[in-house]
């Protein structure tokens, strides 16, 4: 019987906001069974919730997440207005899915950056990083925060998007689409990329279904399900774009439908802005109470579908509040992404759901054969590793 | 996978007969269906194998007089949700689980088991999900704070 290694991951990174621990068990250098723990980082939100009026949550699901700080709360107010019958002004729609769309930019370009970095691909990350910037300056312009930007309220926005503030907005969206065509060719073009992340992680439809898998990981996977597009709301339904989807399943699919989809966002933030030139009217209904029953929201995150349920008694306060995270249905499909796949692909596999997921110093492979210590940086360097022998085996520099 | 071609609602109410206890259509978009418990498998089923839903979530809480699940599906193409809702009296609520054959319920049901203290008989792998290994048994979270323990 082959010797089986166990090489545990996590569960802290300081780079990746949500801690995770996976167990992979390994026979000589293939992943023969995964074991995924997760709950380093449970801060009893749900339960705070119950204890804060509808006017606080929204802040509070705000720092489930550090980025995608929007989705969270566009999710959590819909469900308040779902429970409440509460109506939300149009000039609202238009900024509720401009902040989502740049939210999901950023999000998408720093880990665009990481999985360049993970494959070693360091010119990637840093050009990747290098572009997220200007969208974090156009998040301060706008809301005034370059993160946890508190746009969001029941009824509508906090803050207004000024007039004079557009003409630099749309400015500065300009260079963008160059920038991320540019990088979609290094990564379409590029035949080590293609060696490293093509039938890799793949996960089929069935996979998805099973699962419930959402977001960039059913898309790449042939599953046309985005909540923007088939449950409409703010102004998802009031501007032009296209859902992104490819139908290998493997990592290099959920590449292209990332860029992709960032190229769509931002079309959708350009639609926004031409609306906002011309659609006034207030950007808050201002809603005084929630009477009693139940909503659900839910918003397309950079991950995937971001759920909220919300249950009123009438008071001020919800008496049940739920949050569920894209990853947490993201992050089962592990157990059939990585089995049967190399332990240097692992690193870019589990990363490749974009979850909040480590790769941590405190890692330790441990060898039936003996004591062997790795670390976190050393499933980067495995990864890394084979990447390098694959550019000299192509000749490729 | 079947897409749905019939309502969903209309559907459960043919696949399970009197186990639908109440519908309530809230609008074009939300449904809440309650069903018995011991029907609940067989109309969950219904939803994801029949009918295409994809299930989001499951929500438990604890109400008067015992506890209440709701398992929500979403029906993508028909841009709708139906949840169905369960209601489970009593203080030691206990709930046939689905997660055998649906793994998108895997971690939902380990969730519930801890925080609320809803046991669900049959599910393949019931560790702790969120809390510590060594979390006190018998201390829910979630309930209300009079009624902590199960």
């Amino acid at each position: 019987m082959a010797k089986r290694t166990v090489v545990p991951i996590g569960p802290y990174h300081p780079l990746q906001e949500e801690p995770e621990h996976f167990r992979l068990y390994v026979e000589g250098e293939r992943v023969v069974d995964i074991d995924i723990e997760i709950g380093y980082n449970h801060r009893g939100i749900e339960k705070l919730a119950e204890n804060l009026s509808f006017d606080q949550v929204p802040f509070l699901v705000e720092r489930i997440c550090g980025i995608c700080s929007t989705s969270h709360p566009i999710a959590c107010v819909q469900a308040i207005e779902d429970a409440g019958g509460i109506e939300v002004p149009e000039r609202a729609l238009y900024i509720r899915s401009l902040i989502g769309e740049l939210e999901r930019i950023h999000s998408h370009l720093l880990w665009l950056g990481l999985a360049g970095h993970f494959l070693g691909y360091n010119t990637v990350w840093m050009w990747s990083w290098k572009y997220r910037e200007p969208v974090l300056d156009l998040f301060e312009l706008i809301t005034g925060n370059r993160n946890h930007y508190a746009m969001m309220k029941p009824g509508g926005v906090r803050r207004d998007v000024a007039a004079e503030d557009i003409p630099t907005a749309l400015a500065m969206l300009d260079p963008l689409t160059k920038q991320l065509l540019m990088l979609k060719g290094a990564v379409v073009d590029d035949p080590v990329i293609h060696a490293r992340t093509e039938g890799i992680g793949v996960l089929s439809k069935q996979d998805i279904i099973d699962y419930a898998a959402v977001g960039p990981t059913a898309r790449a996977s042939g599953v046309a399900i985005d909540v923007r597009r088939d449950h409409p709301y703010a102004a998802y339904d009031l501007v032009d774009w296209d859902v992104a989807v490819t139908e290998n399943g493997d990592v290099f699919d959920k590449v292209v439908v990332r860029i992709v989809e960032m190229l769509e966002a931002v079309r959708i933030c350009r639609g926004c802005l031409e609306k906002l030139k011309t659609v006034g009217g207030p950007i808050d209904s201002d809603p005084k109470e929630v009477p009693p029953g139940e909503g659900i929201g839910h918003h397309e995150a950079p991950r995937g579908e971001v759920v909220h349920y919300t249950r009123s008694d009438g008071t001020n306060r919800p008496i049940r509040h739920k949050v569920r995270a894209p990853t947490y249905v993201n992050l089962p499909t592990n157990y059939r992404a990585t089995v049967g796949y190399n332990i240097s692909d692992a690193c870019i596999i589990l990363a490749a759901i974009d979850p909040c997921y480590c790769c941590t110093e405190r890692m330790a492979a441990v060898s039936t054969a003996g004591e062997r210590l790795m670390d976190g940086r050393d499933l980067v360097r495995l990864s890394q590793e084979k990447t390098e022998a694959l550019r000299s085996r192509m000749g490729v520099k | 996978m079947e897409t749905a071609t019939i309502d969903p609602v209309d559907g459960l109410r043919a696949e399970c007969g009197d186990g639908v206890v109440k519908v309530d259509i809230l609008s074009e978009r939300r449904a809440y269906v309650e069903v018995r418990a011991d029907a609940l498998p067989a109309a969950a089923r219904y939803l994801w194998e029949g009918c295409g839903g994809r299930l989001m979530t499951c929500s438990g809480m604890q109400v008067q007089g015992g506890f209440e699940i709701l398992y929500h599906f979403a029906f993508d193409e028909a841009c709708r949700v139906v949840s169905l809702r369960v209601r489970l009296p009593g203080a030691s609520p206990s709930m046939p689980s689905i997660a055998g054959w649906l793994p998108a319920a895997e971690f939902i049901e380990r969730e519930m088991h801890e925080l609320l203290g809803i046991d669900f008989p049959g599910h393949p792998n019931m560790r702790h999900l969120l809390l510590v290994d060594d979390w006190p048994e018998c201390n829910f979270p979630l309930r209300l704070r009079d009624d902590k323990s199960g």
